[in-house]
């Protein structure tokens, strides 16, 4: 699909930067403490706070990446909106007060701040970075994959976009201006989630949606007068039948229509042709879109409902339901047939043709599991399959109250009832957003808006069918979720090195004022280094990534946090071990796991070591056992040093 | 060490410790309820699409957690909230 820049968009984004610039400059002036860069002065209100945590929390992952696979898995998508919301009830009922009784700036304060431990200071410090590196690289490709579609620009310049806008945030006032960006992006996302949600419940469901920006596409369907084992004659002769190509479980037939070719599917039970959309790679390296180069624009929106209570609908005589209310909306898909896509790889001569073709399902499929996670071995489900499932529902549950950049926003309240407080906001906001985007993301998969090659931009392509100004809001929207979400882990990395290694590792001894200075650089440094990670890893699986960032947490971090704060037996060498632990472990399974094996290192049919590919379900269990018997083994050096602590 | 907290509030280690206590009860529960969504899911499949009215199971269970999270939150801050000003006024005394 070939997207033109909207220059609402980009009017919209430039006075959201310039009002993000403003507030950081605004607050620089008052940022002279190393308290206020690392904590913005321990001063913020817990509503804000709160606001502030769905800005920080809620990235590209949750807004575009969810109701994009919720447009193309239905239920299953919805499966990581409640694990994302799951895990918050970790963060509120075990973490929060503790977390701010215990620490000053850091995650890493909160773990030593029982044993002043160079071990634990230098483990943490080193978890909070790798964790934070993770969620960093999808969250600066995520920008420069959206600043395409949205604002005309090559995916670097996104990158360098973000970078430098984000440097300016955090380097100038810290946590102070990186606090009121999210908190001012929180706000604008919920909001305008709510209004294009209420826009998609009105517009209610039909069978050939009313779209404002392009005409809706009505499939076509070629009737088949006979089928043989080697071709097909059609009823329509100004198709003519080019070859059959068949794999193990469709067959398609090329047909050339004014010297364009086309790929169409064969459903022989109906003797009909269907329509499929393709992406031709020809021997010389050149694409061809639906048969006919990019900028011819063929390539056309999906996403439909062919029936609706059992009533199909043509071109003509469309079915439409009116305006329904989130209980009648998800009653209606249920009694719906929703044309769905799936996707094969075929050979045409010289040629690679990714054939896009129709898959009709059933309402009652779309809104039940297993349209993407294998789980149920009545169809086919493996004991891996249902391994990965599980470890990955731990991840998201365990994994939240362990992302350190989410962690250090306790230090900015002033008060442990305060941080509670601003959690059970946060969690308000969250539970409206994450129920919101299942109407989206169901919005979208049959509102005829969906780009097959880019699932992510379900949501913002249901907002430019109802209107121009919601989509241009939407799409600066988009792009400042990942402004607002970077800001925070560059906050947590630089704490990481500035305050966790320089000040208390390696006991340089900064003054406030170096503190803060040293805090700016490593700012700069990180916000550097994340922009050339965004430009290397562009063509990674950026879903991956952020899994990997829950799994590690949850491994290297949460075990530690509970023990420290629920066993008086826990010791600083049972913490660290549970921290390199967690992160070796972590890191070995997913670095040598099948998945990698086969989508990053391109290894295909090579046998991995592991054949599951989420870590949780191994690496939390074994840094727990670890913390537990590492901890009951040196107890005694610990009695010994607290006697010598008090004696002293 | 000064890994201590930036900020300073009154202390009151006993109401800490009963806040931690039911934060932990609140807790077990949703993790008990979240468990079993996720061992449904896993071990029988076929329930999550039994109807429930017009919806679903899988929609209903889905939802529920949701609203179970933030119902559990308002309660839980709502019982530390009381229990705090009560410490606060039997402290004046």
């Amino acid at each position: 699909m070939n997207y033109t820049a909207s220059p609402g968009a980009i009017a919209i984004f430039v006075c959201f930067v310039i009002s993000v610039l403003f507030i950081s400059f605004y607050f620089a002036r008052k940022s002279k403490s190393a308290t206020d860069y690392y904590a913005a002065g321990g001063s913020i209100h817990w509503s804000v706070n709160g606001i502030a945590f769905a800005g920080d929390y809620l990235s590209a992952a949750s807004f575009l990446g969810i109701c994009g696979l919720i447009a193309t898995f239905g239920f299953d998508g919805f499966l990581y909106a409640i694990g994302y919301l799951a895990g918050w009830m970790v963060a509120l009922f075990i973490v929060a007060e503790p977390m701010k009784r215990l620490g000053k700036y850091t995650f890493t304060d909160a773990l030593d701040s029982k044993f002043n431990s160079k071990g634990i200071k230098l483990m943490g410090a080193i978890s909070t970075l790798l964790v934070s590196m993770f969620y960093l690289i999808p969250q600066m490709v995520g920008a420069g994959t959206l600043v395409t579609p949205l604002l005309g620009l090559p995916h670097e310049a996104g990158v360098i976009m973000v970078g430098i806008i984000v440097i300016a945030i955090v380097a100038t006032a810290g946590m102070a201006s990186t606090t009121y960006v999210q908190f001012f992006k929180g706000a604008l996302l919920i909001t305008f989630s709510l209004i294009l949600t209420f826009l998609v419940l009105s517009r209610g469901l039909s069978t050939s949606p009313d779209k404002t920006d392009v005409p809706y596409h009505n499939l076509i369907a070629l009737k088949v007068s006979s089928i043989s084992d080697t071709s097909v004659k059609l009823d329509d002769p100004s198709y003519q039948v080019m070859s059959l190509i068949k794999t193990k479980t469709k067959s398609f037939v090329k047909l050339s229509k004014d010297n364009v070719e086309s790929f169409w599917t064969l459903n022989a039970p109906k003797n009909i042709l269907e329509e499929t959309e393709t992406i031709t790679k020809l021997a010389d390296g050149s694409m061809l879109y639906n048969g006919e180069p990019k900028s011819s624009n063929k390539f056309f929106q999906v996403g439909s409902i062919s029936s609706i209570d059992g009533q199909k609908g043509t071109a003509n005589t469309p079915v439409t339901t009116g305006s329904l209310n989130p209980l009648t909306y998800i009653a209606k898909i249920s009694n719906s047939t929703i044309i769905r896509w799936d996707h094969a790889v075929i050979k045409d001569g010289g040629n690679q043709v990714s054939v896009y073709f129709q898959n009709p399902t059933s309402g009652r499929d779309i809104l039940s599991p297993g349209l993407d996670f294998k789980v149920d071995p009545a169809k086919g489900a493996t004991s891996v399959d249902r391994f990965n499932f599980v470890s990955l529902m731990l991840a998201l549950f365990l994994g939240t109250a362990s992302l350190p950049h989410v962690l250090i926003r306790y230090y900015t309240v002033p008060s442990p009832s305060a941080a509670r407080k601003s959690t059970l906001v946060a969690i308000t906001a969250m539970a409206v957003f994450y129920v919101l985007t299942l109407y989206m993301g169901l919005g979208a998969m049959t509102g005829g808006v969906l780009d097959l090659t880019n699932v992510n931009m379900a949501a913002p392509l249901m907002a430019k069918a109802v209107g121009i100004a919601i989509f241009a809001m939407i799409s600066a929207i988009a792009f400042s979720t990942v402004l607002g979400t970077v800001s925070g882990l560059i906050v947590a990395a630089s704490g990481a090195i500035a305050h966790d290694l320089m000040d208390k590792f390696f006991n340089m001894k900064l003054t406030d004022k170096k503190k803060v200075y040293a805090g700016k650089v490593t700012a700069i440094v990180v916000g550097c280094i994340a922009m050339v990670l965004g430009i290397l890893f562009k063509n990674m699986n950026v879903a991956s990534l952020v899994g990997w960032a829950f799994a590690v947490a949850a491994a290297a971090n949460f075990p530690s946090i509970v023990m420290i704060l629920f066993w008086k037996k826990t010791t600083a060498t049972g913490v660290i071990c549970s921290i390199v632990v967690g992160l070796v472990a972590s890191c070995v399974i997913i670095l040598f796991s099948q998945d990698t094996y086969s989508s990053v290192y391109n290894l295909v049919g090579v046998k991995a070591p592991f054949a599951f590919s989420n870590p949780a379900l191994v690496g939390v269990p074994l840094s727990f056992i670890v913390l537990i018997i590492v901890s009951l083994f040196t107890q005694k050096s610990s009695d010994l040093k607290a006697v010598s602590g008090v004696a002293s | 060490m000064s890994h201590g907290p930036a900020t300073q509030w009154k202390e009151n280690k006993t109401l800490d410790k009963k806040k931690a206590r039911l934060g932990v009860v609140m807790f077990v529960i949703y993790t008990v309820i979240y468990a079993g969504f996720i061992l449904i899911n896993v071990f029988d499949n076929p329930v999550m699409r039994i109807s429930v009215g017009d919806l679903n199971v899988a929609i209903v269970y889905g939802f529920g957690l949701i609203i179970l999270a933030l119902v559990l939150a308002i309660i839980y801050n709502q019982i530390c909230t009381n229990a705090e000003k009560l410490t606060e006024v039997s402290g004046k005394r």
